[in-house]
């Protein structure tokens, strides 16, 4: 074993630490120059094993220029670690400089930052791609040695990972003696995330596993009250986890959506008689709000704070010694990763509480501690890198410097996401870079990408810069605007559309507080402190978090497995017993269909167990087929575990309703029209360059005439239906917001195994998906159907409310 | 299929496609075609589908068939901008020329087009006023007056079905005066709850004629919901 050198050694000593085997590890594979990733749970002290061999390195050889740069999937996490980082510095006074880079760095501080770097660069997925885009990229990146890559399994798979991967890629070019250092939670295929990390590499990393920490000890709460039919805030149980947090040094409650959090925010405060310092922490927080927390939570002074996935990653608080998670957890490697941020210490055991806020949610939590006890984590899945990304990419690089293509091809395809990128839908993206890619030679005169005289492409126009500088990122938000006091602090973000909804003088619950809408000023919204006891809570777009079909198939278990319930609350075992005795259980295989009559209308509830998106898919799907067949269906709604259909008439035949056929012209011709489509066209287009990102101040809020991308998308899908940008759209929205791969692999199972229930009333297991209700756009021909539908009904109503008091006579004579 | 409305005692064709015909003076009416707004983003720097003025173009020829007009009349910002002329594709150029040939072609001016594109022909007007009805861009006053039908606005309207939410361009009409929805490919469009068109009918009731795929559809004011759905209570979810 490498002896540490001083001053770290006594450094270690004087804390009383020992290096982990993994610490060893990783600092020796440093010395060799090679590229390793660390798969360790949290607490494992990950974040010293990465920077232990940088610091180590440069306090050998303090030279000038960027030495280590982190990457980190979190703004917060990058300064986190840059404040944990400093520590060790100051402590043995060593000459290093370690900065970190965010979109909330100050303007003044990210120039000097290129003018002079730091030893160690902290920073993002999209500032790294930022630095890459400028023209003295080779200069600032000329000396890198290291690529610290934290959470890696965090951005694998997803199109913010992709980016980064395209960027490690050309690293590799700029920078080739740089080695990569990959951070993971425990995953369940490490191969792939080490590919992931030596994007750009030649060799592949050496896998690094750190030794498994103490179990968790995990409950789920059992409330007094009754556990509803729907709902995911637990509203209904938020007494006991009150007594919980009492009971905890310090606590994080997670929940799944902001709106989630600021609900669960008011109403723990509400039960708050002993006046714990409870906190609030989400995305949509302003930066110095979220700081705040942060710090608070650090130096000990809250209780507990109420987070949603903002607070998941990294961001160590050796205090917090109880998790609770509020709602479903959705997948097993998220709850793991959410209940190892209580207790960061890897021999004690993290304590957490799971809350479910509904019937299914209690057989989910169940599910989750199943599979913890397996130690089965969810795979991730690892789709093809996104097109989009791609050309978000080109344009970035071609900022930077010129590229001959056939070079930057070869450089794209070493990005682990774009191994397999065939050269020319390479080609068709670059062409849409350069002016649009369309076959219509309209746009010769507005390129983007010129040639220069060697035949390389270069950006064309400042403004093309500009755009890509504005433009960088792949997550695509709703337009947000400023929360702030009237000429006081900023409070936080909240979308435009919630904004437009309300009237002055309303009233709405924001970081933890109740506000008054008081006007706008330019992209500001002005409040002021209000009291009402239920305000309106903001929505976010934002996705839901998809639920596994790995735990999906452990839900499934537990219904089928009567034996299973017996600690299952009351309520929910006779829940389950009375279905059994009215209907069945949906079973570990095939596929339960339930039809029965009500208030005039026939139902079909399907327990598909594929998640909301893959239902929402279905759910067009056969809404088609039943108008083809006569069916007359009216509506449907669909949740994480079934579906449920609604029509005239009666389906008699489900087997032949749910073949597996209809992924064939019924899909192509829905997908058409599909709102999904459009909303994945949307972000495609935003990340793309297509469409510009909407910046705060460009625009009045209110009066503007709204120029969608629907109407880009239906002119481009009915002229150029193969162009780059469609067939982007088309394989995001497979995996995603519509989840076909999902969808056909359940009607593939299913194929031959469907039992259909014939029942007189509705089933106790239907009752949840009946809740909710479907709140959808609609699209296509069912748009003309529904308006007349809805346009006879207010004739009807007309015909029978006629009124005779008038306040003007020229009653138009339509129709 | 066409909705029959009348308009101050005038007999008028609503087309779903978001166009007025008026039998009497075989008159075809389209407002707010934007030709060339895909050009004037690539212009900055966004290159949007160029098919736009083509998709329009189009549109424009298959309620020429339909109906045989002698007169089309365009109801202003017929070009997104003073430069459009110059970008417009030369077979989207000569489309419009076939089309306009041996029709009585009026322009009306918007705000968006102080200038029609000089060689193209056709009567340009600042508005046209014939038997009860007039015709112009804008209203002339802060609420419409009697007969007048205008375009500019781009509205649209939403109504919950039982299916879902539904938002398309739409006519909106007190039976005295109307304002057109746009007619152009890549015209978005602005609810017609805002006051900015509400509050041109003055205190009568309106109603909207809201454009499906194939037919029109009538709701009255109160029917319809904002496009942007105002946030709902708790407990109301």
């Amino acid at each position: 074993m490498t002896a540490l050198p001083e001053p770290f050694a006594s450094w270690l000593g004087r804390r009383g630490w020992n290096l982990r085997a993994h610490q060893t590890e990783l600092l020796e594979l440093g010395r060799a120059g090679k590229s390793a990733l660390l798969v360790a749970p949290t607490g494992a002290g990950k974040t010293l094993a990465g920077f232990l061999p940088s610091l180590v390195d440069l306090a050998a050889d303090p030279r000038a220029g960027l030495h280590t740069v982190y990457v980190s999937p979190l703004k917060a996490l990058a300064i986190d670690v840059h404040r944990n980082v400093e520590k060790p510095i100051a402590e043995m006074d060593l000459q290093i400089r370690a900065e970190s880079r965010t979109g909330d760095t100050p303007a003044s501080k990210r120039a000097r930052q290129r003018k002079s770097p730091p030893h160690i660069l902290m920073t993002t997925p999209e500032s790294l791609a930022l630095l890459l885009s400028y023209p003295d990229a080779r200069d600032f990146f000329a000396k890198l040695r290291v690529v610290i890559v934290d959470e890696i399994h965090a951005l694998a798979g997803t199109k913010r990972g992709d980016l980064l991967s395209l960027g490690l890629a050309r690293l590799a070019d700029i920078a080739p003696q740089a080695r990569r250092v990959g951070l993971s939670a425990t995953v369940a295929e490490p191969p792939s995330l080490a590919r992931f990390l030596a994007s750009g590499l030649d060799a592949t990393p050496a896998i690094v596993m750190g030794a498994a920490g103490a179990k968790p000890q995990v409950t789920i709460l059992v409330p007094e009250a009754r556990i509803p039919w729907a709902g995911h805030t637990a509203v209904h149980a938020l007494p006991e986890v009150y007594l919980a947090l009492k009971a905890a040094r310090a606590a994080i409650v997670f929940v799944n959506t902001r709106a989630q959090a600021e609900i669960c925010f008011r109403e723990l405060w509400k039960l708050n008689d002993d006046n714990l310092a409870i906190g609030l922490h989400h995305g949509s927080l302003a930066p110095e709000q979220r700081r705040k927390i942060e710090a608070a939570m650090a130096a000990g002074k809250l209780r507990a704070v109420v987070a949603t996935s903002s607070l998941d990653l990294g961001i160590d608080w050796g205090d917090v010694d109880l998790v609770v998670q509020i709602g479903a957890p959705k997948g097993a490697a998220r709850l793991l990763q959410r209940i190892g941020r209580a207790n960061h210490r890897l021999d004690d055991p993290s304590r957490a509480i799971l809350v479910p806020g509904n019937r299914f949610e209690m057989l989910e939590c169940r599910a989750a501690l199943v599979a913890l006890d397996a130690h089965e984590i969810d795979a991730a899945p690892q789709p093809p890198g996104a097109l989009d990304v791609l050309a978000q990419h080109l344009l970035g690089a071609s900022c930077s410097e010129a590229f001959d293509e056939t070079a930057m091809y070869e450089q794209v395809r070493r990005a682990a996401p774009y191994a397999a990128l065939d050269r020319e839908t390479f080609d068709r993206t670059l062409g849409f870079v350069a002016d649009g890619g369309y076959a219509l030679a309209a746009y010769e005169r507005y390129k983007r990408l010129k040639r220069d005289e060697t035949g390389k492409w270069i950006v064309a126009t400042p403004l093309a810069q500009r755009q890509y500088r504005l433009n960088v990122g792949t997550i695509v938000e709703t337009p947000m605007l400023n929360v702030a006091f009237r000429r006081g602090k900023r409070l936080g973000k909240v979308e435009e559309n919630f904004v437009l909804g309300l009237e002055p003088g309303d009233t709405f619950g924001f970081a933890g507080q109740v506000l008054r809408y008081e006007g706008m000023r330019e992209t500001t919204v002005e409040v002021s402190r209000a009291k009402d006891d239920q305000p309106r809570i903001p929505i976010y777009a934002g996705a839901r978090m998809p639920f596994t079909a790995e735990l999906a198939a452990r839900v499934r278990g537990i219904l089928s497995d009567p034996a299973s319930w017996r600690d299952l609350p009351r309520d929910v075992k006779e829940w389950l017993a009375l279905q059994r005795r009215k209907s069945e259980m949906p079973g570990r295989e095939g596929l339960l269909v339930e039809t029965f009559p009500r208030h005039g209308k026939w139902f079909l509830i399907a327990y598909c167990f594929a998640g909301r998106n893959a239902h929402q898919t279905l759910g067009m799907l056969l809404t088609k087929r039943m108008e083809r067949d006569g069916l007359r269906p009216l509506g449907f709604v669909a949740s994480d575990y079934s579906i449920a259909v609604w029509s005239t008439r009666p389906v008699d035949r489900p087997s032949e309703l749910f073949a597996e056929d209809m992924l064939g012209d019924d899909l192509e011709e829905w997908l058409a029209d599909s709102s999904m489509l459009r909303r994945a066209f949307r972000n495609v287009a935003v990340i793309a360059g297509l469409i510009e990102r909407r910046h705060p101040g460009e625009e009045k809020t209110g009066r503007q005439v709204t120029f969608s991308s629907d109407l880009i998308y239906d002119v481009l899908r009915k002229h150029e239906p193969d162009h780059i940008l469609l067939r982007a759209t088309r394989a995001d929205a497979a995996t995603g917001l519509i989840d076909l791969a999902r969808l056909a692999a359940m009607l593939r199972a299913a194929r031959g195994k469907l039992r259909h229930r014939r029942l007189e009333r509705v089933s106790p297991l239907a009752v949840p998906v009946l809740l909710e209700v479907g709140r959808e756009a609609i699209y296509g021909e069912a748009i003309e159907d529904a308006l007349a539908d809805a346009a006879q009904a207010e004739a009807l109503i007309a015909d029978a409310m006629i009124d005779d008091d008038q306040d003007d006579d020229s009653q138009a004579e339509l129709f | 299929m066409h909705a029959r409305i009348t308009i101050e005692e005038t007999a008028l064709f609503a087309d779903p496609a978001g166009a007025l015909f008026w039998p009497a003076t075989k008159t075809l009416i389209v407002a707010d075609l934007h030709l060339e707004k895909g050009s004037s983003f690539a212009a900055k720097g966004v290159p949007l589908p160029p098919y736009d003025t083509r998709a329009t173009l189009d549109a424009l020829q298959r309620l020429i068939r339909r109906y045989t007009p002698e007169r089309v009349v365009c109801l202003g910002d017929s070009f997104h901008d003073k430069d459009a002329g110059k970008r417009i594709a030369p077979a989207d150029r000569d489309h419009l020329a076939r089309m306009m040939k041996g029709l009585d072609w009026v322009w009306v001016l918007g705000n968006h087009d102080p200038q029609i594109p000089p060689d193209l022909g056709g009567r340009v007007v600042p508005e046209i006023a014939e038997g009860k009805l007039i015709f112009r861009h804008e209203p002339a006053g802060p609420v419409l007056a009697l007969g007048e039908i205008v375009g500019h606005f781009h509205p649209k309207a939403c109504v919950v079905t039982k299916l879902g939410r539904v938002v398309a361009p739409c006519f909106t009409t007190d039976g005295r005066r109307m304002v057109m929805p746009a007619f152009g490919a890549y015209t978005g469009g602005l609810d017609t709850l805002d006051r900015a068109i509400s509050g041109l009918f003055g205190r009568t009731r309106w109603r909207v004629l809201m454009t499906g795929r194939d037919n029109l559809h009538l709701f009255p004011a109160g029917r319809l919901e904002p496009i942007v759905r105002r946030a709902p209570k708790p407990g109301q979810e």
